[in-house]
């Protein structure tokens, strides 16, 4: 990257398996080439990376050929093989790059190509960090084609003010620990089926599960490796007990492990973990009933439901005790796949491993034994669960009633204003007030109502034009309300504009936000760099002015006045930052007027 | 209520609840534009033109008056055929027994007529009706009012006005009075119904049947006149300044614009920073439960 280009050997070749043509590829700004060695071959490249999608590579592997695959915006696909991958990795950042650029420049339809990336030197995650960003987000994407590519601010400045941006998106895409895996035989037993030999494939990953399964295999690993035997010796015996299980053969079983001690305990059934068990039954809940739930589900069934060759259900006393059951371990396995990765050391060094796994669980065990008296906290929850009502003195709940004293007040706090938005006044309230003797008040009441009981209703309700009156009133008072918008929170008037003219409203308040952000970040005007930057912001935003009336005009004139109250808030905001420029420029220049020497 | 089970109410059948103001300082000081009997006689034909629209329409009026309020017809009680005119005989025993309620000989002052208790009355019914099976007619209540809004009612009003929010029961209100009033203009705006300040008050009949005769249905095709829009903005308790931005007690909601040792509503004390919390929060319980 730092001398522009990349000239690399490599083989074109026009599939994966083809073989290729060998040759030289050289990769510049724009566009990349490939010479083949032999001049008479017509597989002569010369393509703009403009017209470049897309890149695909090969993982790196020992057995895996250096590919790296270019895909072009019509369709189709350039496939280099590399001699290695470090050439290729050149390649393919280059390429990741320059795809970046004329992608960009070529959406823009400028010439201005590799501009905007020539004032800072970008590491590539950086990179693909933005265009990432520019991707998923299109309005981002929009305004950043408007102002970097459009000249107005350069790539940093922009970025600048979305630092967090991007480190937000860094630290989400921080690497997610990997779970353990969940499938439970992953160690098969695999034969040849020619000799007697069995093989048993363990790796660091299968290791650490075992460990974390099997707390009796950890300790003996820790106890037996290496002063009793190596490793090696520990994993065939290991491997030997595994063997012995999958057979099924409780007979056999019992009878190595009465040759062979070390044998024995991986053969046993493991204390460690049965006594894990135990601690964590303590922890369930005591009143909960496990009995009674009998007969929900298969477990009063025989073997639980598992469908077993009956054969050898004998429970002979001396060989239960290397009799595993399969729900057992399904259980354990589901327990440490859901307990996850709990350490956090590297999976290579068994004896690491081995070890931070028992020193978790030991902390584990300190925490919960610490207080000593489990018995006596169980006692206390099994009190505090099955508490009788009845038998409880009354709880007196702090709570005091709530007395208010003049409820008044939260009418006086809300009228003023509501009577306020209805054109009122309170003046004709005050009005209103006015000594009256009850007694008179009732009975004109009461004559008014005997008035109407003798003379009945009258004939007509209405006059003729007094209905008129009222409905003219009616209609013409719904009818200016229909208009009446930006009252109602529910309705917007954006959405009664056409689609377009909403997008470009929207979008000019976006930009205009943006250039003044940056306008004003950059007062006050220290360098010469701030400066043009200024003039340039101002250059912008003068531009948009007559877009902003244009958009007023094209709109029906029923909503022209709508839209030239949206407009006018982006107007004064521009008109302050051109105020705030001019006063600037004229400070300056009287300034310069007194100093004429050298200042800018 | 004799509610045949045989009705088939379909979606424009309507329990149109009305709460007629008959606050007789009121009607006193409308006297000389607006009687009560101008009134009445706009009032009666409209209800009967409602029973009219819909044969298993039902109208149920309630009087709200200075001391009390109850209910003064129901049309569903009613004789066949016996129009509205005949709620007349119960108000004036209303009107009789609303004087015998009163305690003092004359009123000095502002003079609201109980409209929390007729609203809490209207919902009563309503959710009577609600509970008489799975088909009955659509209700809502309208509001027939003149007299000043009593800030003493707020809280229960409010919460009449909510609870008919709940249960989806509009509150359309007319105002007859001299002056709009914020409580039916809030009840109107937060149910979803018409609020109405007629112009011309003799032309009410023609007001009520072209805006208020019309089924919760039919509205749905009408443009019925629209709230402007409520002011929500508060003004603080202390000085009745309308702010944006303020302190509220936790204890009752009161508003003040700034940081007071006491809420002058509740009398709850506030505690002054974080680290004294939960000394004051002590001294609160004190203050209250004495």
């Amino acid at each position: 990257m730092t001398d522009g280009q990349v000239i690399k050997r490599a083989r074109y070749k026009s599939s994966v398996k083809d073989f290729g043509v060998p040759g030289v590829l050289k990769m510049t700004r724009e566009r990349f080439f490939f010479m083949p060695n032999d001049p008479k071959s017509s597989a002569r490249l010369n393509v703009e990376f403009r017209l470049v999608k897309g890149h695909k590579f090969t993982k790196e592997g020992s057995n895996k050929q250096a590919l790296l695959n270019l895909t072009v915006d019509q369709g189709g696909n350039y496939i280099f093989e590399f001699d290695t991958f470090s050439d290729r990795d050149a390649c393919r950042e280059y390429v990741a790059t320059a795809i970046a650029v004329s992608g960009e420049a070529g959406r823009a339809g400028s010439e201005r190509s590799a501009a905007p990336l020539q004032d800072e030197q970008l590491s590539h995650a950086e990179m693909e960090r933005r265009i990432r960003l520019l991707q998923e987000d299109s309005e981002l994407q929009k305004l950043h084609k408007q102002l970097v590519i459009g000249g107005v601010l350069s790539e940093a400045e922009f970025w600048a003010t979305r630092k967090k941006l991007l480190d937000e998106n860094a630290s989400r895409k921080s690497k997610q620990q990997v779970g353990l895996r969940n499938d439970m035989f992953h160690v098969k037993p695999s034969s040849d089926g020619q000799s007697n030999k069995v093989t048993f494939n363990l790796t660091p990953e299968i290791i650490h599960q075992i460990f974390a399964e099997k707390p009796a295999v950890r300790q003996a690993f820790l106890n037996f490796v290496p002063s009793k035997m190596t490793e090696k010796e520990f994993w065939t015996k290991y491997s030997r007990a595994e063997y012995l299980h999958s057979t099924k053969n409780v007979v056999v079983a019992a009878a190595e492990a009465a040759e062979d001690d070390e044998l024995a305990v991986f053969l046993k059934q493991d204390d460690m973990a049965a006594s894990e068990a135990r601690r964590k039954i303590r922890r369930v809940d005591p009143t909960l009933d496990m009995e009674a739930d009998e007969g929900d589900d298969y477990t009063h069934l025989p073997d639980h439901g598992l469908s077993c060759d009956g054969s050898k259900d004998v429970t002979d006393s001396p060989y239960e005790l290397y009799r595993r059951s399969l729900l057992q371990e399904l259980n354990r396995h589901a327990a440490v796949v859901l307990e996850g990765r709990a350490i956090d050391v590297e999976l290579g060094d068994t004896r690491s491993v081995a070890e931070a796994l028992a020193r978790s669980k030991q902390d584990d065990l300190t925490d919960e034994v610490s207080d000593g008296n489990i018995n006596q906290e169980r006692l206390d929850r099994i009190s505090r669960m099955a508490e009788i009502d009845d038998l409880q003195a009354p709880r007196d709940l702090a709570v005091a009633p709530l007395c208010i004293k003049d409820p008044r007040d939260y009418f006086d706090s809300q009228q003023a204003n509501a009577i306020k938005s209805l054109g009122d006044t309170l003046a004709g309230a005050k009005q209103m007030k006015c000594s009256l003797s009850t007694a008179e008040a009732y009975g004109s009441l009461r004559d008014y109502i005997s008035e109407i009981k003798t003379s009945g209703l009258n004939d007509s309700i209405v006059k003729p034009e007094v209905a008129l009156k009222v409905l003219n009133g009616l209609t013409q008072s719904i009818s200016s309300t229909k208009y009446h918008l930006g009252k109602n929170p529910h309705e917007s008037v954006l959405d009664r504009l056409p689609y377009v003219a909403k997008q470009e409203l929207l979008h000019h308040w976006m930009s205009i936000q943006e250039l003044l952000k940056h306008f004003w970040s950059s007062y006050p005007i220290t360098t010469t760099h701030l400066f043009t930057k200024v003039s340039r912001l101002k250059d912008a935003m003068s531009q948009i002015y007559p877009k902003l009336q244009e958009i007023k005009e094209s709109v029906q004139s029923d909503f022209r006045h709508q839209v030239s109250l949206l407009v006018q808030p982006m107007l004064q905001a521009l008109d302050a930052a051109f105020a705030h420029y001019d006063a600037d420029i004229q400070k300056r220049s009287a300034k310069s007027g007194e100093r004429p020497n050298g200042f800018v | 209520m004799t509610t045949v089970p045989s009705k088939l109410y379909a979606d424009d059948v309507s329990l149109l609840m009305v709460l007629i103001d008959t606050n007789p300082f009121f009607w006193s000081t409308v006297k000389n534009t607006f009687t009560f009997s101008n009134f009445l006689s706009h009032v009666l034909p409209f209800l009967n033109s409602i029973l009219l629209l819909n044969q298993l329409n039902q109208v149920v009026v309630i009087a709200t008056g200075y001391n009390s309020c109850d209910y003064i017809y129901d049309s569903s009680l009613a004789a066949p055929n016996q129009r509205a005119e005949s709620l007349l005989g119960k108000l004036e025993e209303f009107v009789t027994r609303d004087e015998e309620l009163s305690q003092q000989n004359s009123i000095e002052g502002v003079w609201s007529s109980l409209l929390s208790g007729s609203l809490s009355m209207a919902l009563c019914y309503i959710q009577k009706v609600f509970r008489s099976g799975p088909l009955h007619p659509q209700p809502r209540i309208l509001c027939l009012h003149g007299s000043p809004d009593g800030p003493g009612q707020y809280v229960a009003i409010m919460n009449s006005i909510f609870s008919a929010q709940r249960s989806t029961v509009p509150i359309d209100s007319c105002v007859i009075g001299s002056q709009h009033s914020a409580f039916l203009q809030q009840a109107s705006y937060i149910t979803g119904g018409v609020y109405l300040k007629p112009q011309q008050l003799e032309g009410l009949f023609q007001y009520l049947s072209t805006v208020f005769a019309a089924d919760l249905h039919c509205r749905s095709f009408l443009q019925l006149p629209k709230p402007v829009g409520v002011d929500f903005r508060a003004s603080c308790f202390c000085h009745k300044n309308t702010i944006d931005m303020g302190y509220i007690c936790s204890v009752c909601l009161s508003i003040f614009c700034k940081h007071h040792k006491k809420c002058s509503t509740c009398g709850s004390v506030f505690g002054q920073a974080q680290t004294n919390v939960a000394s004051a929060s002590d001294r609160k319980r004190k203050t209250t439960e004495t």
